[in-house]
């Protein structure tokens, strides 16, 4: 199936959901930390130090699989200080968030002097038989590597557990409404701080797939803003699950389309098009918010307010 | 048990002491940090916070240069923290500081070579005017749309830095540049560049422009109805409703005074400092400019301070870089550090600390 | 405003003398300025290699000091007077962007030597240096030319300024000479410096039919795309052989050691003075690496005789007959192009498809 000429569609499919892998992996946990109330926009700071903690265990262990591990506990412990700031000493979150960014700059490229140049071990792709070898489909849901299929998973399983589960409804509670979940005897600084660990670990594991497979080097600053349209993603998403796939596939396609369309040699403003994933962003979400309700978007009431328990 | 009671009104001693507690916490854990990078502690802080004050090679340099690095920082910071204070959320300063920059180089660029001394008015007024207009984007998808103004600002800045890049490459290229990137340099242009006001001081019409900044919020917080609005509606949404306030006009006027001062911060950076459009001209001012806000507690006086602080470390990291071979990444992290630090202490102005049980439960 | 004018005479006059001593038994004090981070695995990283051949060819006759990071403008500026004030004897700025803060910076500082790499601008105390990185496109346009199978080659660009379209067009001429079917595709990234976006622009283009891919970006990004997916591919800045051991067919290297070495020397010796020099292969700054075993035998020394040729002065990459994209002609028959011409370049030669933004 050819669009704009010579551009397969299926081909293209395949490769923005490679694309959108790491977005995809920090939004859904910012998300969740969202859900509970909080706004943590050290989203990239937490991505670059787990691609520099995943790519650094797995140079020394020689296993992708313990990198992205170590990556996923550097990510949530760079954001547990994220999480004693704001909930313990009750420091204002925007401002935190940001200063997270730079010390996770900074940070990452301290540890990371030694990796400049070295090669990461390799992470096998999962092709799966039979059905890899499928027309079309075959190439876009069956010959990933493993971590894409985790990204789908993850989104499926935080989307059934904020539906779905007990863990999901106090997440919620606490992110709607902190002083009455409390009263309700919710331990809401516990909750939240674990949130947002849970955040860290995923900008973690999002941060290591650009290091480990994407790229797969390490390089300082290496994200290069990835971070930041994580956020934006949640936002789009209105804080629903499958919305964040939704969103980081359409941004890493429009990403990938526009490659696309100047390497099959279509007569396009480059540099005018270069700007088009931020502007059909907008435009979407434009289009989403206009027309609705308050509550259909579906904001957290809490989003970004300290909590001090009373009394 | 630690526990926390708050205080009625924040205590003006941890007000003012605090700052100087995490500067002193900082200074302890970044050394530690220093040390264990096999560099000397002591040297490693005082080349940082004490030579571009007071060391006699550099001091007489320095000191005015803190005024060119903090000027866009204050300026920017004052127009963030009005928003910031009602809950209007502008994180794209970034891309309103370059549209500023564009719109006014525009203008500069279009007299060129006339010379009159209402050019640079004109690039100021559109300097300003760009800014806004970028700003106004994310307002009236906001009044209009309900669309989240976080992500439409921020989303912005990537677009605005697509523009620059192409204007830099393309329309705004110096035709005398021999077909490299860049503008014509417009501090060399005397109708349309903002020099030094007063030779070895480091005042140029920007810095006094976040002067003037810093003196117009503090009034406008702090006397006009406008103020109260404000704060108000940041403290308490409902009751600003039942007081009158419009909610609209509210984001309208915060996100617009932001995006024309940050407009204004770029052009007064484009025509002096940095002098040209280049691919990367902005560097992270509008970042910044938000945590600056913040360590000033989103008041103006404050801001001042905190953007004179952020720009001493800017400063002493570059000298600490080529005197000590700190590398750049240590002296990022040490910023982030004191950030923290600053952030976390902040607490002891807001509650009181209890140690033991409660005394009434 | 007296005492200032006292203290910074005073301090003048210290450093004047501080100089003096220097130049008799205190190491030479040697400064560079990055805009990137050193770990950059790319530009700045490459400067830096330099910086390290220094300290290890002087030894304890030289010190060398750096700041990274350092975007360019005002902040430049600020550094580079802070350097001067600190008593540097010769500093190295490395980006294009520096120019007119190294100018303003001499300016004030005549007893401190400067070298701006890639710009145009001297005085009687700012040298500039530049590289003929075309030198090596059109070596690695020829290997490219014979190998590809398909007859389209990819190649990934930063932004369309004169460095990167010399490169297009070098590559293009020699890969065309050697497969007269050849075709581009460029791709532009509108970043010097983004590894996802630049992966992206690779597996576009191999989508597109190219099997080989040659890069002007930093990251390692589209090598290792490149050996994932089976094709060939060239390293740029650095030897990326170690991401891409079957798919690197060889790589351009910048090479700034032993021009940093021959000035700093010049500095120790009092020999230094203002040039504007452009050294290409001859001169070690621009480095091909042994071409790989996957190419044929008569391939790999056609090209090293094309290198050897270029190195020698016999043979210049951009020589007539050529005409511009648009069929006007740009050079006659024999004729070369003048380094003028080069350093501002804005057009394609002609075959080439697309047009370069503008």
């Amino acid at each position: 199936m050819d669009i704009f000429g010579s551009i397969n569609l299926w081909v293209l499919l395949a490769s923005l959901m490679v694309a959108a892998t790491p977005i995809l992996l920090a939004a859904i946990g910012e998300l969740v930390v969202e859900k509970a109330g909080v706004l943590n926009l050290g989203v990239e700071g937490m991505m670059i130090t787990g691609a520099i903690c995943g790519f650094a265990v797995a140079v020394e262990s020689g296993s992708p699989a313990l990198g992205f591990l170590g990556a996923a506990v550097g990510g949530a412990v760079l954001s547990l200080i994220f999480g004693v700031l704001t909930q313990v000493l009750l420091a204002n979150q925007v401002a935190t968030g940001l200063a997270l960014t730079l010390f996770g700059l900074g940070f990452s490229a301290l540890i990371g002097q030694g990796y400049i140049g070295v090669r990461p071990p390799a992470m096998p792709r999962l092709d799966i038989p039979v059905l890899a070898e499928l027309p079309g489909l075959g190439r876009v849901l069956f010959r990933h590597d493993v971590i894409v299929y985790l990204s789908i998973a993850l989104v499926a399983g935080v989307w059934a557990m904020l539906r779905y589960s007990r863990i999901g409804l106090i997440l919620r509670a606490v992110g709607e409404n902190h002083d009455a979940a409390h009263a309700l005897g919710y331990k809401v600084v516990r909750i939240r701080i674990l949130a947002i660990m849970f955040g860290g670990a995923c900008a973690g594991l999002g941060g290591a797939y650009l290091s480990l497979i994407r790229v797969p080097q390490w390089t300082e600053g290496m994200t290069a803003g990835a971070g930041w349209i994580a956020l934006a993603i949640v936002v789009f998403a209105s804080w629903r699950p499958w919305r964040a796939l939704l969103g980081a596939y359409l941004f890493g396609g429009i990403a990938v389309l526009q490659l696309n369309l100047q390497a099959a040699g279509v007569r396009i403003p480059v540099e005018y098009l270069s700007m088009s994933p931020y502007l059909i962003t907008i435009l979407v979400l434009v289009i989403m918010s206009s027309g609705r309700s308050r509550a259909a978007l579906n904001a957290p009431a809490s989003l970004g307010k300290s909590f001090h328990a009373q009394g | 048990m630690i526990r926390l009671i708050k205080r009625p009104t924040p205590s003006r001693f941890w007000t003012a002491a605090t700052p100087v507690l995490a500067v002193l916490l900082t200074m302890i854990a970044g050394g530690l940090m220093f040390a264990a990078l096999g560099k000397d502690p002591v040297a490693a802080i005082r080349t940082i916070f004490y030579d571009p004050l007071f060391d006699p090679n550099f001091a007489s340099y320095s000191r005015p240069q803190l005024l060119v690095k903090a000027g866009p920082l204050i300026l920017i910071a004052v127009g963030l923290s009005l928003g910031f204070r009602a809950g209007i959320w502008n994180i794209g300063a970034e891309g309103q500081y370059i549209i500023g920059a564009l719109c006014g180089a525009a203008v500069g660029l279009a007299f060129y070579p006339a010379e009159g001394w209402y050019i640079f008015p004109l690039m100021v007024m559109a300097g300003a005017l760009g800014g806004w207009a970028w700003a106004m984007i994310p307002a009236i998808l906001k009044t209009r749309f309900n669309t989240n103004e976080i992500l439409v600002s921020l989303l912005l800045v990537y677009v605005a830095q697509q523009l620059l890049a192409a204007m830099a490459l393309g329309r705004m290229r110096n035709p005398q540049g021999g077909g490299f990137p860049g503008s014509r340099n417009l501090s060399q242009y005397p109708a349309a560049s903002n020099p030094e006001l007063i030779a070895g001081t480091g005042m140029h019409w920007g810095v006094v422009a976040a002067f003037i900044a810093v003196i117009a919020g503090y009034i406008l917080l702090q006397r006009h109805m406008l103020g109260f609005q404000i704060r108000l509606s940041g403290q308490a949404p409902r009751a600003a409703r039942f007081a009158g306030v419009n909610p609209a006009r509210l984001v309208v006027f915060c996100l617009g005074v932001s995006g024309a001062l940050a407009g204004l911060a770029g052009l007064f950076e484009v025509t002096g400092p940095a002098g040209q459009i280049t691919i990367d001209f902005n560097s992270g001012y509008g970042f910044t400019a938000i945590i600056v806000a913040f360590l000033g507690r989103l008041h103006p006086v404050g801001i001042l301070l905190a953007g004179l602080l952020m720009a001493l470390t800017y400063i002493g990291g570059e000298l600490a870089q080529f005197m000590l071979g700190i590398p750049s990444a240590a002296i990022q992290a040490f910023q982030g550090m004191l950030l923290f630090f600053l952030l976390a202490v902040d607490l002891l102005s807001n509650y009181r600390i209890q140690l033991g049980r409660p005394e009434v439960a | 405003m007296k005492v200032t004018q006292l203290l910074a005479s005073a301090a003048m006059a210290l450093g004047l003398a501080a100089s003096a001593a220097m130049a008799q038994d205190d190491p030479v004090k040697v400064g560079f300025i990055y805009v990137g981070p050193i770990g950059d695995f790319g530009w700045s990283h490459e400067h830096n290699i330099g910086r390290l051949a220094v300290e290890e060819h002087f030894g304890d006759a030289v010190e060398t000091t750096y700041v990274e990071s350092v975007p360019e403008g005002a902040d430049a500026e600020r550094v580079l007077t802070q350097m001067a004030l600190s008593g540097h004897d010769l500093i190295f700025t490395t980006s294009f962007g520096y120019m007119d803060p190294t100018i303003n910076v001499a300016q004030r500082f005549p007893n401190v030597k400067f070298e701006h790499a890639t710009g145009y601008k001297t005085a009687e105390n700012v040298a500039v240096y530049n590289a003929r990185f075309y030198e090596g496109r059109a070596v690695i346009g020829h290997i490219a030319g014979k190998m590809t199978e398909t007859n389209k080659i990819g190649y990934i660009g930063s932004y369309p300024i004169p460095e990167v379209i010399q490169g297009i067009n070098a590559a293009y001429i020699h890969a065309k000479k050697a497969n007269p079917d050849v075709q581009f595709s460029v791709v532009w990234a509108y970043s010097w410096f983004d590894p996802a976006k630049e992966a992206d622009a690779a597996n576009a283009l191999i989508e597109q039919g190219v099997d080989v891919i040659m890069q002007h970006t930093d990251s390692t990004a589209p090598m290792t795309i490149a050996e994932d997916r089976g094709i060939v591919a060239f390293g740029q800045a650095s030897d990326m052989a170690n991401f891409g051991p079957n798919a690197q067919l060889t790589a351009i290297v910048d090479n700034w050691a032993p021009y940093y070495i021959e000035r700093v020397q010049a500095v120790i010796d009092g020999t230094w003075e203002s040039h504007s020099v452009w050294h290409g292969i001859a001169e070690g700054m621009v480095e091909i690496t042994p071409i790989s075993d996957r190419v044929p035998e008569d391939v790999r020394a056609e090209a090293e005789a094309l290198s050897a040729s270029i190195a020698a002065g016999e043979y210049h990459p951009f020589t007539g007959p050529l005409n511009r994209q648009d069929g006007t002609e740009w050079l006659a028959e024999g004729e070369v192009a003048d380094d003028e011409t080069l350093l501002g370049m804005n057009f394609y030669v002609e075959g080439l498809q697309g047009e370069i933004p503008q």
